[in-house]
C-alpha cells in the first residue's frame, strides 16, 4: 500500500535534500567548533580555558529554537547597524540557510567541545611526547597522532550529537528554510491531508537515522583499525 | 681533541619549588655507553628528559654534534628556539619506559612516520629502510600487526626500531626494560647490547645492573638531583668510591 502523496513527491524530496545539507554543514562547523572549544578548555591559558567554558556553557544552556531565532534575527539587526553609517539604509537578511548552519552549529559544537576534550584527555601524554621525541611539531603531532586517536574516542559521542542534530534542523523552518518540514506543513496546508504527509515525513526521517548509523558503525570499524585485537 | 657527541651541561629542573636537578653534567664521547643509575626519584628520567627537552631545564646547556641549545631564563618563562630543538630532538633517540607506540599505525607505519614526515625521506626509501631496521631487531615478520597485537617484548623492539629509523647520534633510554615482564627481558637487552657493539653513543637509564656492568664504558650515578660518582664502569662496579653508590649497588646487586 503506498500512499498518495498528490504529487507532493518531488517537494518532499527535495526537502529532503535541504535538510540533509543543513545537517552535514552544520555538523562540519560544529566539529571544526568543537576542536577549538576544546583545546581551549585545555589551554594553558586562564583566558582561553574560561573563554571555551562560557561557550559551551551558554550554548548547552539556551533553547535551540531560541539560538536559531536570535541568530537570525540578531544578525540582520546587526548588519544592518553596521551597513547604516555607509549610507545604506535598506533591509539585510542573513539568509536561512546561513542564519540555521550557523546557529545548529554553534549547538553541536558547544556540544563537541565536551566530546572532544574527553577523548583528548583520555589519550596518555606519551602519545604525543613519543611524536615530539622524534623531532615532530607540535601541529604535525596532533594532526598525525593525536587527532586520529582523538577521532576513534570521540566518534561514538559525536555520532549521538548528529542524530540529534539531524531532528533538530526541523527549528529551522521557522525562519522558512525550505527543509523537509517546511515542506511538509506546505503539502499539508494544500491537500489538508495532515496524517498522510507527517507519516511520510516521520519515515523520511526514520530512513535518515537508519543510514547514519550504518555509515557512523562503518567509520567506527575504520577508526578502531589496531585497537582491541590481541 | 673529539668533540663528544653529546654534552648536557649544567642541567637545573625543578617541579613547584622542588629542586630536582641540581647542575647535573653528562658528557658522551662518540660511540661512548653510558649508565645512569640512582635510585627511585633521584632525577634519572628527567635528566633524561631536559636533555631532548621533553621537560624544559631552568637552566643549562645542551650540545649534540656540535648544535648548542641554551636555555635562558625570562622574566615569564624560557626563552629556547622550537625549530632548533626539534632539529636537536630528531638527531636524539628516545626510547620510554612504556613504549609509547602509536596504536593507529601498524608497527612498519610507526616506524616510517618520522623519517617520511620530518626528514622528507621518500616513503619506498624510508620502508626499505625500516625493513632492515625490523630484521635487525627481529621483528621482520611482525611489519603489519598493530602495537596491540604485540607482546612487551616486541614492542620495545618496535620502539627501538622507530627511534633508529631517524640515525639519530644519540639515543636515550629510560628504563626500556622496566615495564616488561620478566621472561621478555632478555630480548630488549639483547638489541641494546648488539647497538652497544656497533658503536652507537647511548645514555641509558636501568636497574639491570648485571647488564650496566657490562654493556656500559661508564657510569653516572645519581643522588637527590646531582651527580654522587661517575667513572668507568669497570671500576665504578668493582670498587665504588661513595658510600651511597656502594649501599645501592649491594641493595641491587642480588
Ligand atoms: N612532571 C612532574 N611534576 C612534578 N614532579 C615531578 C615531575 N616529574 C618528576 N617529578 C619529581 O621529580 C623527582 C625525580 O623524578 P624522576 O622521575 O626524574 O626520578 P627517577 O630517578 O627517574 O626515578 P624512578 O627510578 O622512580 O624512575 C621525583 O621526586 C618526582 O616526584
Ligand atoms: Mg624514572
Amino acid at each position: 500500500m503506498v500512499p498518495d502523496l498528490h504529487g507532493f513527491g518531488p517537494v518532499l524530496l527535495e526537502g529532503t535534500l535541504m535538510t540533509v545539507r543543513l545537517a552535514v554543514a552544520s555538523c562540519a562547523v560544529g566539529i571544526v567548533l568543537g576542536l577549538l572549544g576544546a583545546a581551549a578548555k585545555l589551554s594553558g591559558s586562564p583566558v582561553l580555558r574560561a573563554l571555551g567554558g562560557a561557550y559551551s556553557t551558554v550554548l548547552r544552556g539556551i533553547p535551540e529554537l531560541l539560538v536559531v531565532l536570535m541568530i537570525y534575527f540578531g544578525a540582520s539587526t546587526v548588519l544592518m547597524a553596521a551597513a547604516r553609517p555607509f549610507g545604506y539604509a535598506g533591509y539585510i537578511e542573513l539568509s536561512p540557510f546561513v542564519a540555521g548552519v550557523t546557529a545548529l552549529g554553534l549547538t553541536f559544537g558547544a556540544y563537541a567541545t565536551e566530546v572532544f576534550r574527553g577523548a583528548l584527555q583520555a589519550i596518555p601524554p606519551g602519545q604525543s611526547e613519543a611524536a615530539r621525541a622524534l623531532g615532530m611539531g607540535r601541529v604535525l603531532a596532533f594532526r598525525r597522532v593525536t587527532l586520529p586517536q582523538v577521532w576513534r574516542l570521540a566518534l561514538p559521542g559525536l555520532g549521538n550529537l548528529f542524530m540529534v542534530l539531524l531532528k533538530d534542523t526541523a527549528l529551522i523552518s521557522v525562519i522558512g528554510l525550505e527543509e523537509l518540514m517546511r515542506m511538509t506543513a506546505f503539502a499539508v496546508g494544500r491537500t489538508k491531508e495532515p496524517f498522510t504527509f507527517y507519516l511520510a515525513a516521520a519515515l523520511i526521517y526514520l530512513v535518515l537515522t537508519a543510514l547514519t548509523t550504518l555509515a557512523l558503525s562503518a567509520m567506527e570499524r575504520r577508526a578502531a583499525r589496531g585497537h582491541g585485537r590481541r | 681533541m673529539d668533540t663528544p657527541a653529546l654534552e648536557a651541561l649544567d642541567i637545573h629542573k625543578s617541579f613547584l619549588g622542588h629542586e630536582v636537578l641540581r647542575g647535573v653534567s653528562v658528557r658522551a664521547r662518540d660511540g661512548e655507553v653510558i649508565a645512569i643509575l640512582g635510585s627511585s626519584g633521584s632525577g634519572k628520567s628527567t635528566f633524561l628528559r631536559c636533555v631532548n627537552f621533553l621537560e624544559v631545564p631552568e637552566s643549562g646547556t645542551v650540545r649534540v654534534g656540535g648544535e648548542e641549545v641554551r636555555v635562558r631564563r625570562k622574566r615569564n618563562g624560557y626563552a629556547f628556539d622550537q625549530k632548533q630543538i626539534n632539529r636537536l630532538r630528531a638527531r636524539v633517540g628516545f626510547v620510554f619506559q612504556s613504549f609509547n607506540l602509536w596504536p593507529h599505525r601498524s608497527v612498519l607505519d610507526n616506524i616510517v612516520e618520522a623519517p617520511v614526515h620530518v626528514r622528507r625521506i621518500p616513503r619506498p626509501e624510508a620502508v626499505a629502510r625500516a625493513e632492515s631496521l625490523l630484521e635487525k631487531v627481529g621483528m621482520a615478520d611482525r611489519r603489519d600487526l598493530y602495537p596491540n597485537q604485540l607482546s612487551g617484548g616486541q614492542q620495545q623492539r618496535a620502539a627501538i626500531a622507530r627511534a633508529l629509523a631517524m640515525d639519530p647520534d644519540v639515543i636515550l633510554f629510560d628504563e626500556p626494560t622496566s615495564a616488561l615482564d620478566p621472561e621478555l627481558v632478555g630480548e630488549v637487552l639483547g638489541v641494546i647490547r648488539r647497538l652497544a657493539e656497533e658503536g652507537r653513543t647511548m645514555l641509558i637509564v636501568t636497574h639491570e645492573m648485571g647488564f650496566a656492568r657490562e654493556v656500559s664504558d661508564r657510569t653516572v650515578f645519581l643522588h637527590q638531583g646531582r651527580v654522587e660518582e661517575e667513572g668507568e664502569s669497570s671500576e665504578v662496579f668493582a670498587g665504588p668510591a661513595s658510600d651511597r653508590m656502594r649501599r645501592f649497588l649491594s641493595g641491587h646487586l642480588t
